[in-house]
Parts: structure tokens; sequence; C-alpha cells
């Protein structure tokens, strides 16, 4: 089901196209299997997936440092590999492992990357950068001497070094902490508001309810599906109804066996899942076989899902 | 072309060089120092002249041109491997330079590097030995096909390697010794008849030959056959790395 057309709002015209990629590892691992993926200008763009779902072989694919299988990459307007030059300087990338040289200078890193890019040196745009990274007081240490968060912030720099405006995180918040993630989620929303598209893809989902446009979620090197965000909650969401209990009840009565009910472990609270998409939800009979079998309640809750559950729920679906 | 990403490779490499002094500039200094006073002072002075050119003399181009390829291979297979090695080369990668470019940074920088090298133990060679050189252009030639051809040979080898006793197999057990028995130490002649024709098989052989001939006019092969060996030498190299690039092999997934 790789809708990803309905949703509604318009984001802007599409910076990357992805169709028909495949990619095939030498061992013969599949790792993608016939992706079609838009990616709009300006928004930001989570991929979900457990690990070896294939996030990074796409990213790497189209970032140039993997070679596609089948199919077309085009980065606004330029084929990846008939344009790839033209792609390459549109992009930037923060890949996920923390690869560095370590005896270089913070400074003379972030230089290097701006000139490997093909852009003239622009020290003023550096030292705003690594100001805006909290990097400026460290930039004459050695990489070796700082800590993984500051690592990660000399990754970032790197990637933002000759002003892209497509940018991948590739699973930007592994292993940082609180502050750094503010932080770096501060900078993504700034990003983004000066026209960067972004691209990460993480294991908290919870950043991805936080931060993303829209969702996509990888299993198994098949895109299962791309939607907005709120639109994918809505869709797959499933509803919990939680009832306070005016006084625990020892079972549940005969007559509410054909609803979805759960009965705490104080068996004072009970909890009723129900689709909201189906066209009845159930709701107002429940209520009614609850008044009838006696069963009062003092107060009522609902709760929609996370989006966590809707992924884990998306890729067991898959398996 | 992407002429800032070919500056940033070649200074990053050579910003390399300036932190490892010690290791990359002194120390091919001191160990051709060793061999001067050694074979050159010590027992050179005990040995006939050669053609006319002292011993001691005579070991200079060959010494020279020893250093020359061990710099180079050394220098351009680490370049390229280390990247691979802690994995920044993915920015290589990601990045919008050719592999003709990239080539340009990481070989410039290392035959530039050996070069240097091997004009600093020229000048060392001067403080032990007296000598003089007949075509300097000529020399200039060598040494820059040479350092070019083994920084190119250097950098297959990087990408060969994916260990680092892989990268340090091949100048000990390849270079070293071809170079030993290239002529660096001896003129070919007074080796037996057969083994004068087995050492022709050797490529190290022409490169000492006409470098050696730039300096005194004295050679084992013609200089010319020397020129289009060392030539014929760099298109196998060339023709090597083409082939990487052109596959991707240990490079691209």
């Amino acid at each position: 089901m790789q809708n990803e057309t309905a949703a509604g709002v318009a984001h802007g015209d599409p910076v990357i196209e992805v169709r028909g990629l495949d990619k095939t590892y030498e061992g013969g691992f599949k790792a993608l299997k016939g992706i079609n993926l838009t990616v709009r200008r300006g928004e930001i763009l989570a991929l979900l997936g457990p690990n070896g779902a294939g996030k990074t072989t796409l990213i790497s694919i189209i970032c140039g440092i993997v070679n596609p299988g089948n199919g077309t990459v085009v980065v606004d307007g330029h084929d990846i590999i008939r344009d790839w030059r033209k792609t390459r300087t549109i992009i930037g990338l923060v890949p996920q492992e923390l690869k560095t040289d370590a005896f270089e200078s913070v400074w003379s890193t972030v230089r290097f990357s701006r000139g490997l890019f093909g852009k003239a040196p622009d020290d003023a745009y550096l030292e705003q950068l690594l100001k805006d990274l909290s990097l400026w007081d460290k930039r004459d240490a050695k990489i070796l001497m700082l800590s993984g968060g500051m690592k990660r912030r000399v990754m970032i720099a790197k990637a933002l070094s000759h002003q892209p405006t497509v940018l991948f995180l590739d699973e930007p918040t592994a292993g940082v902490d609180v502050e750094l993630r503010r932080d770096m989620w501060a900078m993504v929303r700034r990003l983004r508001e000066s026209g960067v598209t972004i691209i990460l893809t993480t294991h908290y989902i919870e950043e991805a309810e936080d931060m993303a446009d829209r969702v996509g979620v990888i299993n198994k090197g098949e895109l299962i599906v791309v939607e907005e965000k709120t639109a994918l909650m809505q869709k797959l969401g499933k509803k919990q109804l939680r009832l306070q209990l005016n006084e625990p009840i020892d079972g549940l009565p005969e007559s509410l066996s054909a609803y979805a009910l759960d009965l705490n472990d104080a068996r004072d609270e009970l909890v009723y899942t129900y689709d909201t998409q189906h066209e009845r939800t159930g709701i107002t009979s429940l209520l009614r076989d609850l008044s009838a079998a006696g069963i009062g309640f003092k107060d009522l809750s609902t709760r929609q899902d996370s989006l966590e559950q809707i992924f884990v729920d998306l890729v067991k679906e898959g398996a | 072309m992407n002429l800032y990403g070919v500056r940033a490779i070649y200074r990053f490499e050579m910003a390399r060089t300036g932190r490892t002094l010690m290791q990359s500039v002194l120390s091919p200094v001191v160990s051709t120092s060793l061999y001067f006073v050694v074979f050159g002072s010590a027992i050179g002075s005990r040995m006939t002249s050669i053609e006319g050119v002292s011993y001691a003399a005579f070991l200079v181009p060959g010494l020279v041109m020893l250093s020359l390829l061990m710099q180079s291979v050394s220098n351009a297979s680490f370049g390229i491997y280390f990247p691979k090695f802690v994995g920044t080369i993915y920015e290589v990668h990601s990045a919008p330079l050719s592999y003709i470019e990239v080539l340009m940074g990481y070989v410039g920088a290392a035959a530039t590097k050996a070069t240097i090298v091997g004009l600093i133990i020229l000048g060392t060679a001067r403080l032990f030995v007296d000598y003089s050189i007949a075509h300097p252009a000529v020399m200039v030639l060598f040494l820059v096909m040479t350092t070019v051809t083994f920084s190119l040979f250097g950098f297959i080898i990087g990408i060969w390697a994916d260990n680092f006793e892989k990268l340090q197999v091949v100048p000990l057990m390849v270079i070293t010794p071809l170079t030993f028995l290239g002529g660096s130490f001896y003129p070919i002649h007074v080796l037996p008849p057969l083994w004068q024709k087995v050492t022709l098989v050797n490529p190290v052989v022409y490169l000492i030959s006409g470098f050696r001939w730039s300096f005194y006019g004295l050679a084992d092969v013609n200089v010319g056959i020397s020129v289009g060996a060392t030539l014929g030498f760099l298109a196998l190299c060339l023709a090597g790395v083409w082939w990487i690039f052109r596959t991707g092999w240990r490079l691209k997934a």
C-alpha cells in the first residue's frame, strides 16, 4: 500500500523522486525491493523501520555511497547517476556512525568538508555554523579530544559546511544526551524554516511524532507506507476509551463479552479499544450495556495510539 | 572540475605530513644517511671506482630511488587506506568529486611528499659524498615519473589492503627486494651472465639505471628503454586504477 498521494497538505514540489529502486548486495541480500518515494521540498520526512530494514541503504544510494540496482533517483530534477555532481552538491549527509578524522581540528575538518564539496572558502559562514552548534569554543580542539556528543555535532557541521538544501540525518540521536537532542531538533527546525528539506531516520518514534511532517515505514526492503503523520495516526490509529469504575468488579458479565474490553489489575478500570475508522465505534452500545449490567463509572477518557504502536503494528503485519 | 575538492584532499594529506614530520621526513633521511656512512664512506672507500665514478657517488642515485619508491608507495597507500579504515571515506564518496579528482588529490600529495623527501636526501648525500648531475632535466623527469607512478601503485595497494599487514607487506616484501636486486648497490654487468638476463624483468632496474644515467651518463640499459619502461609501468598503474574506479572494487557496495 504505497499510497502517498492522498494525504492532502501540499508542501511543495517534489525534491527527491525515487522510482522502482532495487538493491541486491553482493552476498545476494536484497536490501531494497522496488522502493517508490517522493520527498517534498521543505518537509521533514521521518523514515522508520527496524534494524536492517533498508533505511541506511536507501540513504546511501541517494547520497552516492552505494551503487543503486534497478530504478531511478532524481534529486531536484537531476538524475543521481547522470548528474551526480549536481545532486551531490545539493545533498548533505550525517551518517549513523561517528566517523571522523581523529587528529584533525574541528575547524580544519569543517573547512576540508566545504572544499570537498566544491565550495569556495567562506570562513564567516563556517564560524556562524560552529557557533550555532556550540562548537566555536572547540574549533582548535582535535576531534579525538571531544566527547561523543561533541563529535556528533562535528558530523553535523561537516554535513552543513557546503550549505546543502537537502539534509539526510541517519539516526542522529542514537546515543545522544537529552541536551544535545534538544539542541539538534531546534537546529533541524531552524534549517527547515530556511527551506532545507530534511530526511531523518530514527528509532525514537516520539521524535518522528514530534518533528516530522510525514512518516515513512520501511520493513524488509519495502516501503510499507508513506503518509502525513497526522493522517497516518488517524487512519491507522486505534483509540482507547478508559472508564474509571465507581467500585471494583469481580469480572466481566456475559452481556459484555462481545466487546474488546480489558479489566485492569485493580479491577476498577475498563479499557475499551476501538478503531476510529469504523463506521460504528460501538461506544454508544457499550455504555448502554454497561448501565444495563449495573456497572457505573465516575470518569472516562480517550487516548489515541502513539506512532510507536502504529509502527509496531505495521511491522508485525508485514512480517 | 571540482578544484576546491582536489585542493581540500591535497592540503589534508600535506597537513598530515606536517603532523608526522619525524616519521615521514626525518626517518627516511636518517636511514638513508646511514647507508651513505656505512656503504659509501666506510666500505666504499675500499671499493674500486666504477667506470670512473667513486663507489660512494655511484650509490647516490640508487639510494635516492630506493627512498622515492618507498615513500611514494607508503604515502599513497596509507593516504587512501586510512579513510577506508576509519570510515571517513563516506564523505569522499558523497562529495561531488570524480575519481580523477580524488586521484589527483591523493596521488598528487603522495608524489609531492616523496619528491620532497627525495630532494632532502639528495641534499643530505652532499654532506657525505661528492657527486654531480650531468643531465638535471632528465633527473627531474625520472624523479617525477617515478613518484607519480609509484604513488599510483601505492594507491592501488591502499585500496586492495583490508588490514594493516597487507599495507606493509608490499613495500617490505616487494619494493625493498626489487630495489636491492635492481642495481642500487652494483652495476648489473658484475652479475653472472644468466642473472644479468633475469634481472631485466625487474622494473626497478630501468628506473635506477635511467636515474643514474642522468647523474653520470652511466647506465645498465639504454636510457631510452628506461624512460619507455617507466612509462609502461605508469600506464599499467593507470589501467589498474581505471579498472578499480570503473568497477568500484573494494570501494563501493
